[in-house]
């Protein structure tokens, strides 16, 4: 660890903290349906949409109706992208002249872009045709994190309103997200991606004759665009097999800080965004630092454990000052490398600009870590907010059985129902992730799928079902993910994680919203302060170490030790 | 959640229009006009023709050229498209290893890789970067450390001196934007255009 390298991530966490604020305050007057900056332009854009669809904005709907329409809209996502895929061959702009995409591969990256993971079991420049990579990938790269950020703040309204029969509107909440947030930062990610060398264009590939006198095909096309949305929206479904590591996805040390930023900002923004839709900006600040605190761990470790550089290779000769080379890209080092890798997995981003796979044993397990908490430092567009507020949920149970109160989180009794449904929600991941992490490893198909040998190849396998229940989309890429087997469990386990989940949160934001709002008291916990971070930080710890302990010493834990012995697989 | 189906179809074809086809062609517009170099893949032209991307790595295998970083990336074999072959720099098909650390191959492949650098004569320190493969196979840089492990050897190719080639790499090495931003490093590309300019 050098000290340049802590102070490169220090400048993109301060960037994104400095940002997020303000982002916070407009992301949260947009999803209440005021006037902001951005209303003149985009509001008539907006009218035409509900008319179009014969929504009324004004008609609120109950926690079931707003669930029924989210379904519906993901069902016919799901089916619209199905369909594309398997037939880009007839379709237009395919200049590289692609096949359709086949049935259980077509079926994973639909349900991988629809529940906003982007898992890809494809390498994108040799398999979708830039038809496919706009209309398909690049709209759910929008409408997946609109999904989330409506989802989240169906959630707030059950903390900000009382006895309120409804929660919002979903088509209202789906299309102000889209319009007023992500799109216009997108614009302005893109053209400064391009300004920093990212390339946007519609041709397929470029002919180049090298140096040498042979011949290498460049694969290029609209990249930028897709760039900007893969980070602000936490998709990280990468135009190139190589995603952020690929020098046209991000040519530089400032392309990848940018991105990096942008992966960050908006799921920071979301928790000030919460403090301000419940009147105490305190509430969302306390989010935000355990989140940064988490992250920053993660981060810490990450980095430590990828400058020592690999004993294995030191011992053969190999300079191990610059850290562990394999696998990361000389324009980043090993300082943004794990930076990047803890933010992508600390958000359901899931891009990476490093390949996870050749990290050092303990920065492997930071990224695979942050996924089995369910990533939540500091989350998915949307995802991420509530996904914290369900443990803050169980943090204040759990304080309340301590000092013998019914538990209060801001104003709310936290009764029965509640906890059914937030312990319902928190026992999907562990089902899926290690469920079937059990069954691969016991079948033939799901072993040969392996690139590594030894307790790393358990973690291939671990890492991708935590990627695809946490919706997060980043992977231990050796896993040849693109056979049957793996393709419909992964594609299940990714509707697990998104649908599973949000819907016992829906329900806990309906019941939530119908409640009366208690004043608070001497008696009250206060949920702003350093004791209630604490806790929340504990409840986290205990809550996931003690669940993926036994998985993670078989894989990464004992590897590590396994290293420090000199021994190889 | 039938009363739903409708505006779930609406929703999904206007937001296609707007984010799928308008938002891309726009930022295509704006970027082929206002940055065409950037937006084209910063493509490098020598006597009209197309030698490649300031932004992609190529395979240096002769002498006279200072070498990139081992590259992971595989392509079909031309002799049967159903397999694939190492193909190193494949701008078509990015990728890396993806060996961990504790993996047997990765240790072998260092070992075969440093053991014939040495052998040739090219290097005489193994720089981090010269050993191991980049994440996208295509890395455009190397260390400074790795470019001047080459510069002898390169120079003898040549007929160069060493401390010729040692100027066109110092010449070439970008660093850190502000002294913080970014990682010291040197484009090959771009090096070994510099050395054939030198000649």
């Amino acid at each position: 660890m050098t000290s340049i390298g802590l102070a490169q991530i220090a400048i993109v966490l301060l960037a994104v903290i400095v940002a997020a604020v303000p982002l916070g305050n407009y992301i949260a007057t947009v999803l209440a349906g005021e006037r902001s900056l951005l209303s003149p332009a985009l509001s008539p854009i907006e009218r035409v949409f509900y008319r179009l669809a014969g929504v009324d904005p004004a008609r609120e709907q109950n926690w079931l109706a707003y669930t029924m329409a989210m379904l519906a809209f993901s069902v016919v996502g799901f089916a619209s992208l199905y369909a594309l895929q398997r037939l880009q061959a007839y379709l237009p702009l395919n200049p590289q002249g692609f096949s359709g995409v086949p049935a259980d591969l077509a079926f994973n990256t639909s349900m991988s872009f629809v529940t906003n993971t982007n898992w890809q079991n494809y390498g994108g420049e040799s398999t979708m045709s830039h038809l496919t990579q706009m209309l398909g990938l690049t709209v759910h790269n929008f409408v997946s994190a609109a999904t989330g950020l409506a989802m989240a703040f169906a959630l707030v309204r059950g903390f900000s309103r009382a006895e309120s029969p409804t929660i919002g509107n979903f088509w209202v909440d789906l299309t102000r997200s889209t319009l007023y947030v992500l799109l216009p930062m997108s614009i302005v990610v893109a053209l400064a991606l391009v300004a920093l060398g990212v390339p946007q264009t519609l041709q397929g590939s470029i002919e180049a004759t090298t140096l040498e006198g042979a011949k290498q095909t460049l694969a290029i096309g609209p990249v930028a665009s897709q760039e900007a949305i893969k980070e602000l929206g936490t998709n990280g479904g990468g135009f190139f097999n190589a995603n952020s590591a690929h020098p046209f996805e991000s040519p530089n040390a400032l392309s990848n800080m940018l991105e990096i930023w942008a992966l960050l900002v908006i799921p920071f923004a979301t928790a000030f965004a919460f403090g301000r839709a419940v009147f105490d900006y305190r509430q969302g600040r306390a989010i935000a630092i355990t989140m940064m605190i988490v992250l920053v761990a993660g981060v810490l470790v990450a980095y430590w454990a990828e400058a020592g550089g690999n004993p294995l290779l030191t011992e053969i000769g190999v300079d191990p000052s610059p850290g562990n080379m394999e696998g990361k890209e000389v324009r980043f080092g090993p300082a943004m490398s794990a930076l990047f890798a803890a933010a992508t997995t600390g958000t359901s981003c899931g891009a990476v600009n490093a390949m996870h796979d050749s990290f050092m044993p303990l920065g492997g397990l930071v990224p695979l870590f942050n996924m089995l908490m369910g990533s939540i430092a500091p989350g998915g567009v949307g995802a991420g907010l509530y996904g914290f507020l369900v443990l803050a949920i169980i943090a204040v149970f759990i304080a309340g059985l301590m000092v013998g109160r019914t538990p209060e989180y801001l104003g709310k009794k936290i009764e029965t129902r509640e906890m059914k449904l937030a312990m319902l929600a928190v026992l999907i991941y562990p089902l899926s992730v290690l469920g079937f992490t059990g069954v691969s490893v016991m079948l033939q198909t799901g072993l040969a799928s392996l690139n590594n040998a030894g307790p790393h190849g358990l973690s291939e396998i671990l890492y991708a079902f935590a990627s695809a229940t946490d919706n997060n989309g980043s992977a231990f890429a050796g896993l040849t993910g693109n056979t049957p087997w793996y393709n419909t469990t992964l594609g299940v386990a990714m509707l697990l994680g998104r649908f599973a989940f949000v819907i016992p949160v829906l329900a806990i934001a309906g019941a939530f919203a119908a409640k009366k709002k208690g004043a608070a008291s001497v008696g009250t916990f206060p949920t702003h302060g350093p004791l209630f971070i604490g806790l929340l930080l504990g409840v986290i710890v205990i809550l996931y170490l003690l669940q993926y302990f036994p998985a993670l010493a078989l894989g990464p834990i004992v590897e590590h030790f396994a290293l420090l012995a000199g021994k190889t697989f | 959640m039938l009363s739903q189906i409708r505006p779930a179809i609406v929703m999904i074809v206007l937001f296609t229009a707007l984010t799928g086809i308008l938002y891309p062609l726009a930022i295509t517009g704006v970027a082929q006009l206002a940055l065409p170099t950037q937006a084209n893949g910063s493509v490098i032209e020598r006597d009209g023709t197309v030698i490649g991307s300031a932004l992609i790595g190529q395979n240096f295998a002769s002498d006279r050229y200072f070498h990139g970083r081992p590259s992971a990336t595989t392509g079909s074999d031309p002799a049967d498209p159903s397999k694939t072959v190492d193909a190193p720099y494949n701008a078509a098909n990015s990728m890396g290893s993806n060996l961990g650390p504790t993996s047997k191959k990765l240790i072998d492949r260092v070992n075969a890789a440093i053991e014939a650098e040495f052998a040739a004569g090219r290097i005489d320190v193994v720089a981090a970067d010269a050993a191991t493969t980049s994440a996208s196979g295509l890395d455009p840089h190397i260390s400074p450390q790795f470019a001047l492990a080459q510069a002898a050897a390169v120079a003898k190719a040549r007929n160069l001196s060493e401390a010729q080639a040692r100027a066109v790499v110092e010449a070439n090495v970008e660093g850190r934007v502000l002294g913080v931003i970014g990682e010291p490093r040197v484009n090959v590309l771009l090096l070994n255009l510099a050395l054939d300019r030198l000649q």
